[in-house]
């Protein structure tokens, strides 16, 4: 086919150029703009350099935060993914309880974030929650404000209760555009029923695995709403996250440069591990893996 | 391998069927011998799928049992009874190579891993398989698909049939020959049962020994193709097989004859007997290629008005009215053509007659 060269075609892109620009390109550059300067205020400016990316990439509790962050984001993987696909595998597949299912499935994707801290903070008191309270009368100390590990515990089950509902969703949309002819041909084919799952139900769900591997990675590595409002980072140090840390920086210590370099270190880290496991889930599925 | 008998068999959809309408299958007997070739030929939504499923065990009948060899299996999943079946759109397992493919009917069912091997090579050499075992399934050809569901029917030695639910469907035309001549060499190999589901009655007639025509969840003839283009037992089967299908001229008994659009014919004097003096409308059938077209009257012709004629390469389609009737007539190339009135000969032997909708001679 012949291509004519037409310079206003660029018109036509400028609609979208315009709307990226300013919702992520403009407030991206601000942000690098305050990691190479020190700025005082409007022209009050000194060129840096790397030096703000130097302290940040030093600070050792910057460096807890980090790998509190991935233990957390694995965490969250690892029970969320194959908690929702044997939700998914459970559902009914047709009748009145389908619709009854999915609607309990999505209440608690339509609460707001800092509403659901409030949740779970009224529910795990020790002393009216339904859940704390139960606890300790049962004889075991529990209190998400004085122990690490309470506060952890009762984090991840906020957290595995607000969106395993997602992963399932999306792992019943996927199973449900499985044509029938495949579970019947398993049948003929004398399939067990792990055989079915491993054959035929998670290459289907591949697709749209990836994508919740990829929400929940993301949306749980920048998670900021929930623990703040449950725990504010604490008690101590042991449930600050990076984004928590950050807001510290930026906001409590108003540290604008070394916040903006930590901003751009975070979303690389993001973008690195997206791109990793989009890579990796597309090679499984093409058997490379 | 096995003799399939199916025993007052009846299907329905609805929790209590009420009428003969609720069933998506009418009560029937009826028995596929051991080895055949068969195509089940109808209309889409006949029931012939229901029927397949019934038999491979997928479905299970709200009445009725479903015999092999004379044993009951009607309770058995299609694992139990040991069948194969083909589904209109190719299944295939994406994560695993054709060869994985074509060994999980038998890995499944824990045969030894030399024979499994064995096996996979014999069929896919048969199917023309063997330069892509290796590779995986899931970019393959929709064709290339279909055989390796093909495949993993052929690969069990033990299976009492193997059914086919309209399986070409979505191959293309010019690969449907090649597959469809590899079925028929299966065949002739294996002498498997096999049952081949198809709403496209050139599909079936070369395909099978005998077709089964079904409509309205009812069978209305098993036969050879020969007999079911010279002796429809159905007014149904007329119409459906052949292209076009049979006509139908409404008649009148007579003393000893028929009339048709006022002329009158003998008659048999058997047929005449059974045909005289019962009621029910009567109909003479008669396929359009048996139809004799001359210019001028002969003894017993009728007069027809010829309305259109297409020319369609190998034979000329003409269409002509018969009092208030039209004929469909399939005149050999080469044949003159009287313009405006034709004189049409029916001749006896091509001639059939039927009593509501069922041959009567």
């Amino acid at each position: 086919m012949d291509k004519t060269e037409n310079n206003r075609a660029w018109l036509l892109v400028i609609p979208v150029l315009l709307v990226v620009a300013f919702s992520a390109i403009i407030p991206l550059m601000t942000v690098v703009n305050f990691s190479v300067q020190d700025i005082f205020g409007p022209g009050e400016r000194v060129w840096v350099g790397t030096e703000w990316f130097e302290e940040v990439l030093a600070d050792t509790r910057l460096h807890d935060a980090l790998w509190r962050q991935f233990l957390f984001s694995g965490l969250v993987l690892l029970i969320e993914i194959p908690l929702g696909v044997m939700i998914a595998l459970a559902m009914p597949r047709e009748g009145w309880s389908v619709s009854l299912v999915l609607v309990v499935l999505a209440l608690p994707l339509l609460i707001p974030w800092n509403v659901i801290g409030t949740i779970w903070i009224i529910f795990t008191r020790p002393d009216i929650g339904l859940m704390g309270n139960t606890i300790n009368r049962l004889g075991l100390g529990f209190d998400h404000t004085a122990s690490p590990l309470d506060a952890w515990v009762t984090l991840m089950l906020m957290e595995v209760w607000h969106w395993t509902p997602l992963v399932a969703l999306l792992a019943y949309a996927g199973l449900k555009a499985i044509p029938d002819a495949y579970f019947q041909a398993a049948q003929i084919d004398g399939a067990s029923r792990w055989a079915v799952f491993r054959y035929i139900q998670l290459p289907k769900m591949r697709g749209v695995l990836t994508i919740a591997i990829l929400l929940r990675f993301m949306d749980s590595f920048l998670i900021y709403a929930e623990p703040f409002v449950l725990t504010g980072g604490g008690p101590g140090n042991a449930t600050t996250f990076l984004s928590i840390y950050l807001v510290k920086i930026a906001v409590g210590q108003f540290d604008l440069g070394p916040a903006a370099a930590f901003s751009i270190i975070y979303f690389l880290i993001v973008l690195l591990f997206s791109w990793i496991f989009y890579q990796v889930l597309q090679n499984v599925g093409r058997g490379r893996a | 391998m096995a003799r399939v008998e199916m025993a007052e068999l009846a299907h329905s959809y609805r929790p209590r069927p009420a009428s003969d309408a609720d069933y998506a299958l009418k009560k029937m007997t009826f028995v596929w011998e051991d080895g055949g070739a068969y195509a089940l030929l109808g209309p889409s939504g006949c029931g012939k799928s229901t029927l397949l499923n019934i038999i491979s065990g997928l479905l299970r009948p709200s009445e009725g049992r479903v015999l092999f060899d004379g044993r009951d299996v009607t309770a058995l999943s299609p694992a139990e009874r040991n069948i194969a079946q083909v589904f209109q759109f190719p299944v295939v397992y994406d994560t695993m190579t054709v060869a994985e493919n074509l060994g999980f009917p038998l890995r499944n069912r824990g045969v030894a891993e030399a024979e499994v091997r064995a096996r996979v090579a014999e069929v896919g050499e048969m199917l023309e398989l063997t330069p892509m075992l290796d590779r995986r399934a899931a970019g393959l050809t929709a064709d290339q698909k279909q055989k390796i569901s093909l495949g993993r029917g052929l690969v069990r030695s033990d299976v009492a049939a193997i059914l086919f639910d309209e399986p070409l469907t979505v191959i293309d035309p010019h690969l449907k020959w090649l597959l469809r001549r590899k079925l028929k060499q299966v065949h002739e190999r294996f002498r498997r049962t096999l049952i081949y589901v198809t709403h496209d009655q050139n599909e079936a007639l070369t395909f099978a020994d005998k077709v089964v025509v079904m409509h309205d969840g009812r069978v209305l003839q098993l036969g050879t193709p020969q007999e079911l283009f010279e002796r429809p037992e159905h007014r149904f089967v007329g119409y459906f097989i052949g292209s076009p299908g049979m006509n139908f001229l409404p008649c009148v008994a007579t003393d000893g004859g028929l009339a048709i659009a006022g002329v009158e014919t003998p008659l048999d004097p058997s047929l005449a007997a059974r045909v005289n003096g019962s009621n029910g409308t009567l109909e003479l059938g008669i396929r359009p290629e048996f139809i004799e077209l001359h210019e001028t009257p002969t003894p017993g012709s009728l007069a027809a008005q010829v309305e259109r004629v297409e020319d369609l390469g190998n034979f000329r389609l003409v269409t002509a009215r018969l009092a208030s009737h039209e004929l469909k007539i399939k005149l050999p190339e080469g044949q003159a053509l009287p313009a405006g009135t034709a004189h049409l000969v029916l001749p006896p032997a091509w001639a059939r007659l039927y009593r509501d909708g069922r041959l009567v001679g």
